[in-house]
């Protein structure tokens, strides 16, 4: 008979029926996600892989630390849609790993940035931001007007697809040089330029 | 596929699942809390287990405000999951979905804002712009939507269209206007014009021709061997006289306005180097009514020009005019 004493004094039970507790909401919250179509299946056509540069573009958006001030999810409320364009839905992340939905939104939202702007915005815009938004405070990037150096950029396509984005061998082959002669900006731009394209359109 | 749709299993059994686990787990945390009620307590004595040389636990019965406290969210979770969606694809009595409170919110707000910004719309462009009501939505709009490029005066940047002069890059007539903030529109200066052999020498002649046709400082010798170079180079888009042409928007190259500045290196970057520009379309993204209203508030800015066939005898006000904007920063 498992008694009060017993499980105290048992490291054995004390870990296993911690464990079967707190994993009840995550088994009943998070596992039955990775089993439905909505979150697993592209919402339409227009969700596609990143190519290459769009990729290593996102990896510049991580590795600045974009995600830290501007969040990728627009919630179902007209004050966010109003702004931003329809709400964001799963389907439209199903290439992201890992999404970047961030949950801090010191700029705005970018979930649906793409051909908010012209590229030549973006360019201005990122090397120094005040030079169009003069209030704004979010940082220059100007060191990203450089050439882009990825040369891993085929293992990361490749590792990609195990984690079940469906590149191609002939994607993948052809990766190093779709980033030939571009810079971290041309990326980056590209990326954000691509980014909630596939909703805009509908309310 | 149906994005709504958020229970969509790919088999049953995972509906099955969700009921079995919530169900068991909050109805397994009453009947564990139920059992305890049948412990026997000694109240005021220890357990008998001692930690740390001198840590005991009195052996006393859980109070009852707790017990039953923790009966209630028992039993609330279980009104919430009949109420709810939450039960895998049980949708809940009261069918509630966040789409439909999202639609639901959407439908006041258009109740209740779409006459407003709708009033404008059966009026003529002129019109609207003339009336100063409409004129503080426009402003409005136009700092939330379009001053991150044309800046809060309306007044542009580098590579981006100054709106407050009479100067229009793709028409300045209100369904010119209206078309641009609708459609949007791409803009392409190919590298070296339509002569792509040019040197560098020759690229510095033909800017310094240019420079000379509004009156900028040129290199007179320059800008001779640039005018033979002209016709090839540059006449197929801006025009033989060079006044471009706002239907295809090709910009008018002897006005003394440059998109991109007057300075003789950025021209000959322009020239070398081609320029690729946008207006992103903003028609689906805004809707019609606040589209027009834009377009009057553009048209007003002090540019706006008569349509081909005017009708109304409305003039743009002129620049001194401008409503400014109080909180327009950096300016």
């Amino acid at each position: 008979m498992l008694t009060h004493e017993k499980i105290e004094r048992s490291n054995f039970w004390m870990i296993l029926l911690i464990l079967i507790f707190v994993s009840v909401g995550g088994l009943v919250e998070i596992v039955p996600l990775f089993f439905q179509k909505s979150t697993t299946t592209p919402v339409n056509d227009l969700v596609k892989p990143y190519d290459a540069l769009r990729l290593a573009g996102r990896d510049i958006y991580q590795r600045e630390g974009c995600y830290l001030c501007h969040s990728q999810m627009v919630r179902p409320f007209r004050s966010e849609t109003e702004r931003y364009g329809h709400y964001s839905v799963a389907g439209e992340f199903v290439y992201d790993h890992p999404f970047q939905w961030g949950s801090k939104r010191t700029g705005p939202d970018l979930a649906r940035v793409g051909g908010r702007y012209s590229d030549q915005w973006h360019r201005v815009h990122l090397l120094n931001p005040r030079d169009v938004v003069p209030e704004s405070n979010m940082p220059a990037f100007y060191w990203l007007d450089r050439p882009l150096k990825k040369p891993t950029i085929g293992a990361e396509m490749a590792a990609l697809r195990i984690v079940g984005v469906p590149y191609t061998d002939q994607e993948i082959a052809d990766a190093p040089k779709a980033l030939e002669g571009k810079t971290e900006l041309d990326a980056m731009i590209a990326y954000l330029q691509g980014l909630g394209l596939a909703l805009t359109q509908t309310r | 596929m149906d994005f709504n749709q958020t229970n969509d299993f790919v088999s049953s059994f995972w509906s099955l699942y969700v009921v079995v686990i919530s169900l068991v787990s909050f109805i397994g945390c009453g009947v564990f809390l139920w059992m305890q009620g049948g412990v026997k307590h000694n109240p005021g004595q220890t357990t008998g287990h001692v930690w740390d040389e001198t840590l005991a636990e009195y052996s006393n019965p859980l109070p009852n405000w707790w017990r039953w406290m923790f009966y209630i969210t028992v039993v609330f979770a279980l009104v919430y999951l009949a109420l709810y969606p939450g039960l895998g694809t049980f949708n809940g009595k009261l069918g509630w979905t966040m789409r439909g409170q999202y639609d639901q919110e959407m439908k006041v707000a258009d109740q209740k804002y779409a006459p407003i910004f709708n009033q404008f719309l059966k009026q003529d462009i002129m019109a609207v712009a003339a009336d100063p009501k409409a004129k503080e939505m426009g402003q409005r709009l136009f700092l939330t939507y379009c001053a991150q490029c044309h800046g809060s005066d309306a007044k542009g940047a580098k590579g981006f269209p100054n709106l407050a002069d009479n100067d229009w890059l793709w028409g300045g007539t209100p369904d010119r206007i209206k078309e641009t903030i609708t459609a949007g529109r791409n803009a392409v200066m190919t590298p070296k014009g339509t002569k792509p052999d040019m040197d560098a020498e020759q690229v510095q002649d033909v800017v310094n021709y240019v420079r000379s046709l509004s009156g900028l400082s040129s290199d007179s010798i320059r800008a001779q061997r640039g005018a033979e170079l002209y016709p090839q180079a540059c006449a197929a888009c801006h025009g033989p006289d060079a006044k471009g042409n706002p239907d295809a928007g090709y910009p008018n190259l002897t006005d003394g306005v440059w998109l991109y500045g007057s300075r003789l290196e950025t021209q000959v970057e322009t020239v070398t180097h081609g320029r690729l520009n946008r207006m992103p379309a903003w028609g689906d993204f805004l809707g019609e009514a606040k589209v027009h209203l834009l377009t009057a508030y553009v048209w007003g800015l002090g540019g706006g020009m008569k349509p081909a066939t005017a009708v109304a005898d409305v003039a743009a006000p002129s620049s001194d005019e401008l409503v400014r904007p109080e909180s327009g920063a950096g300016q």
